[in-house]
Formats: C-alpha cells, sequence, structure tokens
C-alpha cells in the first residue's frame, strides 16, 4: 500500500495506528537503549574518573605541617633545630559562644587586645572548618590549663607540633635567617595548600630562606572523612610527614656565638674562613635580632625598635654591607706591584706623602725609606700611591680581583653584595668620566671608590694566607675548588711576612699579638674614611659616632703554615687597630685555646652588662618604656644622613 | 487454567505478571529509600511503601472499571481536572507566588498529576469520535491542539517545565497514532527546532534558563546549577559494575547529591547497585511499557488503543525524561522516576495509568501473554 491515502476507512487507520504504535515501541526501546548505554559508558568506561571524584569529594585533607630539616655546624651541633609546639587553634563551625570562649581564652593565655584583635578578624574571615590560630609557643603549664577545660571549650582545638628553635638565638640571627608564616601572594604564587595550614613555617630570610626546598620536607595529611557541608563524619588513615634534610654547615657554631658575642655592643662583622678548603667557621654580624621570636611573628613595637636601630640589626652586614676596605686593600695594591715586576726591595721615599700636580697626598707619618715589606708593616701610604700610579689602576683592580674583591661568591643566600673594584672602564661606564690619576692614588690606599664586603675581605685574605684561589663554601657538602692563584708562591709569602710584621713587628697592630705560645697572627689593619671632614681631621672621638671611621682589620695565623683567615669589620669603630685586631686576636685564639678565648670574654661582657640575651632584653624593656611614657629625648639629634656603612 | 479453579476468578484475572512487576520496581525503590535515609525506614521508605500499597489497591480497583467508562468520563474528567488547574493559578495568583496544588484536608494534589492521564483520555476520546474521513483534515488538528495548549500553558505558568512537556508529549503522542499526517509532526519537529532556542531566551523563567544552560556545560557552574548534575554522574560513575554495595554510598550519605531521595534517586540507586542494578530497573520499566504497548495493540475499540498507547507513553515519558536528566542527558527540569522517587504525586499518576491499562487489557478479547 503506497501513496497518500484518500478516504480513510475505520481498517486503514486501524492499520495506521498498529504501524504508527509499533514504530513508537521502537523508538521508545531505542531511547531504552540510549539510556543503558550512556549508563554503561559512565559506569564502566568513566569509571576511574568518577571514583576519584567521589573520593575527592568524600575524604577531607588536613595537611600536617612537615618537620624541618636541622641545620648543624661542622661538628653537627644543630645550629637550627626543632622544638615541640604547643598550640591552640579554633574550629570557628564548632563554637557555640565565640565571644565567651575567647574571653576565657585570653585568661587562661594572658592574650592582649591586639591578638584578641587578630582572631576575631581572623575568624569573620574563616570559612567552616579551617582553623584560626589562636596562640603557638605556648609552653606546658598555659597549653595544659586550656587542655583541662576543653569539654566547656568547644571549638577549641590545642595540638602539638613543631617549632623552630635557634639555641644560640642571636648569634646565629644573620647566617640563618628565620621562619615564618607564608604570606597571602606566596599562596597565590604557589597554590601549595600546605601555605595555608597553621602551624607551617618557610624560610625568610638567610639560609632558611635559600635553602627551603632542601629544608622543607613533605606534608603527612590526616584524611577526614566529611559531609558536603564539611562536617567531620569519622577520620580515616593518616599519613606521616617527611621530614626535611639536614643540612650540615661549615660553620663551627662555638666560634659562631664566641665571635657574636666578642662583638658586644659593637655595630660589626667577623667572618673566619678556613684557608684549607675555603670553609667558612664563622660569618657573624652583629647586632642582630632573635631569629627565635622572630619566627612567632614579631610585635609592632620590636619592629619598630628594629628599624629604627642605627646599627641595623637587620641586616646581614657580612655579606650585605660594604665598606671602603682602607689600608686592608694595600696587600691587593703590593700584589699588583709584585705581579708588575717591581723589586720588593726597591724603596720609595716617604716624605709624609705624595705630590700629584698641585694636590698634596697624605701619609700618616714620614717612614723615611720603605720597601714592601716595611710599607705593608707601617702602612705607609706613599708607597702605595707611588706603586699604584707606577702599575696602573688595571694592575691594581686586576690583583683585587684576582684576590676575591668585588666578586660575588656561589653561595646558599638570598642576596649578597658584591662591592666595586673600580678600573677606568668602569668608571667611564657608570659616570661617564675619565679616570684621574688621583682616583688611582685613592684606589691605591683603598679608599675612593673600593667598595668591599666582610666576606670578601676574608676570602682575601684566606687567599693571600693559602695561595691559592678558595672559593667560600658553607654547606659541608660543597666541592673544594681551590687552583694556585697566579702569583709565585715565594711572593706571596713576601706579602704575608709583611702582614707579620704588622702584629709581630713594629707595625700598626702590636697590641693585638696573640698570647698564645709559638702561634703568630699576620694581618693588616686598616681605617676608612667614612665621610671627608674639612681640615684633614680624622673620624676621631671628637665627631659623632655615624660621622667616625670605620675599623678593619684582617689577619691569618699562624703564620708560618696559615690555617685561619679572618676579618674584622667594626663599623665606626674609629680605628683597625684599636677597634677591630683585637677581637680578630680573640677570635682566632678561640681556635688555638678555647678556655683563655672564653675567659677573657667573661671579664668584657661583665663591663657590658651580660651576654647578648641579657642586653638585649635590657635595651628592648628601656625602649618599652620609653614608648609607654615618651621621655624627653632631643629630637634633633637624629634626624641628619641615614646610617654609614656603604660610604665611600 | 488451573490457578482459576484454586482462587476466585476476578482475582486470578489480574495480570499477576504485571503486578509483579509493578511490586519488583516498588519494593526495590523502597529499598533504596531505606539506604538513603542512612538504613531507616522513616522518612521516606516506610511512607513511600504505604503509600504503594494504598496505590496499588486503586490500581486494581480501576482495572475493574469497565473500559467504555473511561470514554465516557475522558472529557468530563479533562474539563475538571482544567478548572482546578485554573483554580490553582488563580489561587497562586491572589497569594502572590507559585502554587501547584490544591489542599484537600491531608492530602495535597497537584492537579496538574491528573492531567497527565486525563490529556491522553480525552485526545483519544476527540479522535474516537471523530470520523474517520476527518483525521487527515485541518479539523482533526486544531481542536486536539487547544484540547493539549490550555493545560499546558496552564502549566507553563505555574511555572513547572517538566509537566508541562509531558502533558504536550502525552497528547501529541496520541494525535501521532491517530494518525495525523507525518509531515505535520515532522514540519512540527523542524518548527520546534527554531523555536527552542527563542523559548529558552524569551519564556522560560531566569532558573529554568539557567539549567538549560548549565546541562549544555555543567562544569561552568559546579556548585551552582551544575552541581546537580555533576554530582549524579559522580555518583552513578563511581557505582562502577556492581555498585559500592548497599548502604555503602558516599555521594547520598553524606550529602554530596542533593535530592537523592526525590529526582536523582537513580543516581542514589546506581551507586550502591551499580551497573547491574541500573540495568535492571531500566529493564523492569521497559518491560512495563512493552506491556503498555502490547495492551494498546490488542484493544479492541480506536479509543482504547488510543488512550493504552498514550498512557503507557506517559509511564515511558516519566522515566525517559528522568533518566536522561540524571544521566546528564537532558536539562534538569523536576521529573520524579516513578515508583521509586520518594513522593506521592508521580506514583499515583503512574498507578492510574496502569490500572487504566489493566482495565482495557481486561476488555479485550484474550491476555495479552507477555
Amino acid at each position: 500500500m503506497s501513496g497518500p491515502i484518500k478516504i480513510v476507512t475505520e481498517a486503514a487507520q486501524s492499520f495506521s495506528f498498529s504501524r504508527r504504535a509499533t514504530m513508537l515501541g521502537f523508538m521508545q526501546a531505542g531511547v531504552g537503549v540510549l539510556l543503558a548505554s550512556r549508563m554503561a559508558w559512565i559506569a564502566v568506561a568513566e569509571n576511574e574518573r568518577y571514583e576519584l571524584l567521589a573520593e575527592s569529594n568524600r575524604v577531607n585533607l588536613t595537611l600536617l605541617p612537615p618537620r624541618r630539616g636541622w641545620i648543624v655546624d661542622r661538628a653537627g651541633t644543630p645550629i637550627a633545630n626543632n622544638r615541640t609546639d604547643f598550640r591552640i587553634d579554633l574550629i570557628p563551625e564548632r563554637l557555640t559562644d565565640a565571644e565567651g570562649t575567647l574571653g576565657k581564652l585570653s585568661q587562661l593565655l594572658a592574650l592582649d587586645t591586639e591578638a584578641l584583635n587578630r582572631i576575631r578578624r581572623d575568624l569573620q574571615n574563616a570559612r567552616g572548618f579551617t582553623p584560626v590560630p589562636v596562640a603557638e609557643n605556648l609552653d606546658w603549664d598555659r597549653y595544659a590549663s586550656v587542655v583541662v577545660r576543653q569539654p566547656e571549650l568547644p571549638g577549641v582545638a590545642p595540638t602539638q607540633g613543631y617549632a623552630r628553635n635557634y639555641p644560640s638565638g642571636a648569634a646565629v640571627a644573620h647566617l640563618v635567617g628565620y621562619v615564618g608564616g607564608a604570606t597571602a601572594d606566596q599562596y597565590k604564587e604557589t597554590k601549595d595548600p600546605l601555605f595555608l595550614t597553621p602551624g607551617f613555617k618557610l624560610g625568610k630570610d638567610g639560609l632558611e630562606k635559600a635553602l627551603e626546598s632542601t629544608l622543607r620536607g613533605a606534608p603527612g595529611a590526616k584524611r577526614v572523612e566529611v559531609t558536603a557541608r564539611g562536617r567531620p563524619v569519622r577520620d580515616l588513615e593518616t599519613r606521616r610527614d617527611v621530614p626535611g634534610k639536614t643540612v650540615r654547615l661549615t660553620i663551627d657554631a662555638g666560634l659562631q656565638e664566641y665571635a657574636a658575642r666578642r662583638l658586644g655592643n659593637e655595630s660589626g662583622t667577623v667572618v673566619v674562613i678556613d684557608t684549607l678548603d675555603g670553609s667558612i667557621l664563622t660569618m657573624a654580624s652583629m647586632p642582630a635580632y632573635d631569629p627565635n621570636s622572630f619566627s612567632d611573628g614579631i610585635s609592632q613595637i620590636e619592629w619598630g625598635m628594629m628599624s629604627s636601630d642605627d646599627h641595623l640589626p637587620l641586616t646581614n652586614k657580612a655579606l650585605q654591607g660594604l665598606y671602603p676596605p682602607g689600608s686592608t686593600f694595600k696587600p691587593a695594591t703590593a700584589l699588583a706591584a709584585l705581579r708588575s715586576g717591581i723589586d720588593p726591595d726597591r724603596t720609595v721615599y716617604c716624605g709624609g706623602g705624595y705630590q700629584l700636580g698641585n694636590r698634596f697626598f697624605r701619609c700618616l707619618g714620614r717612614h723615611g725609606s720603605v720597601n714592601l715589606h716595611r710599607a705593608i708593616a707601617r702602612s705607609c701610604n706613599t708607597y702605595f700611591y707611588t706603586m699604584g700610579r707606577e702599575v696602573g689602576m688595571d694592575a691594581v683592580a686586576a690583583a683585587a680581583r684576582e684576590l676575591g674583591l668585588g666578586a660575588e661568591y656561589p653561595l646558599p643566600f638570598p642576596s649578597q653584595r658584591y662591592g666595586t673594584i673600580p678600573d677606568p672602564a668602569w668608571k667611564l661606564r657608570k659616570y661617564d668620566q675619565k679616570w684621574t690619576p688621583s682616583d688611582t692614588l685613592n684606589a691605591a690606599i683603598g679608599q675612593g671608590y673600593i667598595l668591599t664586603s666582610p666576606l670578601q675581605l676574608a676570602v682575601q685574605t684566606s687567599r693571600i694566607a693559602s695561595g691559592r684561589r678558595l672559593v667560600p663554601r658553607i654547606l659541608a657538602d660543597t666541592p673544594i675548588v681551590a687552583p694556585m692563584l697566579d702569583v709565585p708562591p715565594e711572593r706571596m709569602e713576601l706579602i704575608r711576612s709583611g702582614m707579620d710584621e704588622v702584629v709581630n713587628g713594629a707595625g700598626t697592630a702590636v697590641r693585638s699579638r696573640l698570647q698564645l705560645d709559638g702561634i703568630r697572627m699576620g694581618g693588616k689593619t686598616g681605617t676608612a674614611q667614612v665621610r671627608r671632614i674639612a681640615g684633614g681631621a680624622r673620624g676621631g672621638m671628637n665627631v659623632p659616632w655615624k660621622y667616625r671611621d670605620h675599623g678593619l682589620f684582617i689577619g691569618f695565623a699562624p703564620v708560618e703554615q696559615p690555617r685561619y683567615a679572618v676579618s674584622v669589620v667594626i663599623e665606626h669603630g674609629m680605628s683597625g687597630s684599636g677597634a677591630a685586631a683585637p677581637v680578630a686576636r680573640d677570635v682566632l685564639t678561640y681556635l688555638f685555646d678555647r678556655q683563655r678565648a672564653l675567659d677573657s670574654l667573661a671579664v668584657l661582657e661583665e663591663n657590658w652588662g651580660g651576654d647578648i640575651r641579657t642586653r638585649m632584653a635590657v635595651k628592648a624593656d628601656a625602649y618599652r618604656a620609653a614608648r609607654a611614657n615618651p621621655a624627653p629625648v632631643d629630637p634633633a639629634a637624629d634626624t641628619a644622613t641615614p646610617p654609614s656603612g656603604n660610604t665611600e | 487454567m488451573r490457578l482459576g479453579e484454586l482462587v476466585p476468578a476476578p482475582v486470578a484475572r489480574l495480570p499477576w505478571g504485571v503486578l509483579l512487576l509493578l511490586t519488583a520496581i516498588g519494593g526495590f525503590g523502597t529499598v533504596v529509600l531505606f539506604s538513603a535515609a542512612g538504613g531507616s525506614v522513616t522518612p521516606w521508605a516506610s511512607s513511600q511503601a504505604l503509600r504503594f500499597c494504598i496505590f496499588m489497591g486503586m490500581a486494581i480497583t480501576l482495572s475493574w472499571v469497565p473500559a467504555r467508562i473511561w470514554g465516557a468520563i475522558a472529557l468530563p474528567g479533562y474539563a475538571i481536572t482544567l478548572a482546578a488547574l485554573f483554580g490553582v493559578e488563580m489561587l497562586g495568583a491572589v497569594r502572590g507566588g507559585s502554587q501547584r496544588w490544591l489542599e484537600l484536608g491531608p492530602i495535597r494534589l497537584q492537579p496538574s498529576e491528573f492531567m497527565k492521564p486525563f490529556i491522553v483520555l480525552a485526545v483519544a476520546k476527540f479522535y474516537d469520535m471523530l470520523p474517520p474521513n476527518e483525521t487527515r483534515k485541518f479539523g482533526a488538528i486544531w481542536p486536539a491542539a487547544i484540547l493539549i495548549g490550555l493545560p499546558a500553558g496552564l502549566v507553563m505558568l505555574q511555572p513547572d517545565l517538566g509537566t508541562a512537556l509531558m502533558i504536550t508529549g502525552g497528547g501529541v503522542v496520541v494525535m501521532f497514532l491517530a494518525g495525523i499526517p507525518l509531515r505535520l509532526f515532522i514540519g512540527g519537529a523542524l518548527g520546534l527546532a527554531l523555536f527552542i532556542p527563542l523559548a529558552v531566551n524569551y519564556l522560560l523563567h531566569d532558573y529554568q534558563r539557567n539549567r538549560v544552560l548549565i546541562f549544555l556545560n555543567p562544569e561552568n557552574d559546579p556548585l551552582g546549577t551544575g552541581y546537580h548534575i555533576s554530582q549524579s554522574k559522580i555518583a552513578i560513575g563511581s557505582g562502577g559494575l556492581l555498585g559500592k554495595g548497599f548502604g555503602n554510598g558516599s555521594q547520598v550519605h553524606l550529602d554530596y547529591l542533593p535530592e537523592g531521595h526525590t529526582d536523582f534517586v537513580f543516581a542514589t540507586m546506581a551507586e550502591e547497585w551499580g551497573l547491574v542494578g541500573g540495568l535492571l530497573l531500566i529493564l523492569a520499566f521497559m518491560l512495563l511499557i512493552r506491556w503498555g504497548m502490547n495492551v494498546a495493540h490488542r484493544a479492541p475499540d480506536r479509543f482504547s488503543r488510543l488512550a493504552a498507547a498514550g498512557l503507557a507513553t506517559t509511564i515511558f515519558y516519566y522515566v525517559a525524561i528522568n533518566l536522561m536528566m540524571v544521566m546528564g542527558l537532558a536539562p534538569v527540569v523536576g521529573i520524579p522516576l516513578p515508583l521509586v522517587s520518594f513522593g506521592g504525586s508521580a506514583q499515583m499518576t503512574t498507578l492510574i495509568c496502569v490500572g487504566i491499562l489493566m482495565s482495557i487489557n481486561r476488555a479485550s478479547t484474550r491476555q495479552p501473554s507477555w
């Protein structure tokens, strides 16, 4: 039957119905098959994907912050380790009476209003079951007092974690830095949920920051089954954290602490390098902050005190302080002369200075006829002016670089400054000016454009002492690279004997001779002008602290077979011989005779008013008291130029 | 038949196969609701089971109504239901909100539910009355279009897109079976294809439009409207071949799957019973619908044929739209899975359809074997 049906009969209608009903039945069956295969596709082919999704729905991962790797010294003594940290968090969703609970907590934990406001703010921003930290670093008694009352304090969660601990406190602050909570920006950058976990701390400065990836470890996880609204149903298994790796440093922890203590109330640095392999044994920069209290986040008051201190307790001066080296640069000029073929026995007559055109460059005295040896011992400017002019600035700069000045070393620190070793090309580039002979004269005695860091001075000394191109290292497992310098050893020996004379002969630092049998220290003092004072006056006692000259000293011991190289910089210490050399002497004494060094320190600390911690506490109390009721402080005193240190 | 000698004839003549099938589906639904409540007969399983028994009794009662009565009450019943729809629409307008039901003592009745079978009966009655010669004329179309358009429009105003679709679908399928020229349906389908984008933009409420748009791309809005579809697919997909086991479905027990006891009950079931459970349930529904279509094939007169096929198709719409929605093949329109989803309305409508089908079946010269 084909073609349109013109007259529809009942029979035709019945036939049409069964045809169409059958068609409909097939369509329905088709939909049934479609549904069945769709379901099979979801449940079988995509099963794995949906199982994961269901599991991630069901299970809420709470990260457990990993224990941070230790930082230990060369002998394995901890410089940074972890102690048990008792902390209290709030679970917002479980709080029944937020204000009442906060009130009780503030009593039990002695929270101040600043802390309470912070907690209230966090609570408002908190969602669901994300804990809000209330207090960390609690002592056992405080912690226990909350644990005991926990049944009456719904929503309060006391937990035990780990906190960073620095046994030597401020003595290692600039070396290791400190740890702190992640910032919002850091979280946005990484999207790492660990960064939001209460109790998680990451390195904020120093080695803690530079070695973050090694020290961090991997977080553990607590798996909890939760409902769609986040209510925990039951605990599933917990994965332990993987602690971070221990990092062994070349530092000698005892020496580091001794050096920091020996700096006393001065603003200065001590760097000691092992001349066998370039190991940094100490790198102290004082004053400093206490990294233990920095870990908890310091208060506004503490911060204010630190940042307004002209002794710059927040700056690692060993790496970031730049100073004109002054006379400690003279061995480099001497090296330049020797490398240029100057006869070390050749004498220069010093009549109190050097005439260049119509300018007279002064010497510190009238040394008469001086050769290289005497010039180093007496720190005769005239000799080095003459040599500098004779060999030229390029040769001087090359020798300085050979000794490691102006270089950036491969050390794991977030920031190092590498100073300036100027030469004619540099000046043209930087100031678009020609290099002048008077620039050469200034540079030859370590003034003018030259800037070096205390670490560089120590490296220079270690290279003079060893004759090898030592590269400083602070990680005990870094390879030792130390080829010979481009200097014949006997020529370097000449410089060392001059430096021996400085301390042990008729030199500038004879008062800082080592008081040890059979061990001599060689060295070179330096006094760096902070600013040119009209009339040729030196920056001594009669000027404000911040305009006083820096005192520097570089040294090595024992003279015959050098083992240790040291650099000491005392900011505004007035002279190298008076301020820096005695510190170097005591620090090296510690390496050879620990007890003798500690005994002499005990006497000094008594005069200074106790050890570092005590003095810092006294200072902080005084600051707080002054803030509480502002005493009549003279306002004009501290408004001049910023504190120096980097002044040319 | 030996059974007829042991039990009274009226009982023996019941279509036992269908009743067993219904009981199996309803019983399985109750079991799923028991698990959805966390292994408890309250609040869903017990009342669902009780209602199932009541509506089964009702369906059996309906099956004893002589088939010709349905033809007689088709148009009056349609008129009353339409009036009730008007009533709730007025009430809703008066109360300033959507109003879908009439409260009759303890029972809340949705007139739109009754309209699902009555639209089928009314359109079937219309074509039964129409002389065969008129079938291919325009006069065969517009009265049916009005019969369908009025209630569908009213329900759209409630607004209840799912029910409006089912009413339209029920009426249109009877028109199709009545022999309205095929090209009209093909033309209609083309027209619809053009009309749907316009309807989505101008006729739907914001939330309905969102559902349609989200359906096209559920991952765009994982926490909003797309959440239902996503979580439903997760439940079905994570169930795998054999399911997670009775009472072990995390999606519904931990509240990830919204409406796991009503519209999305199939996902709840599939998570615990897996593909096997799902296929069995689909198969059971397909058998039920096939039985309905067979009743239509064997029906003695034109009205019974059209009505039976339309009623079977109404049940088919429930199942197909719900499952397509749950599996992410259709927008979420709020159609429950009959006999399984918690709630009395769909259960009642389905069993009314089955009751009428059994009644028509009884009028057939011989029992369809299936």
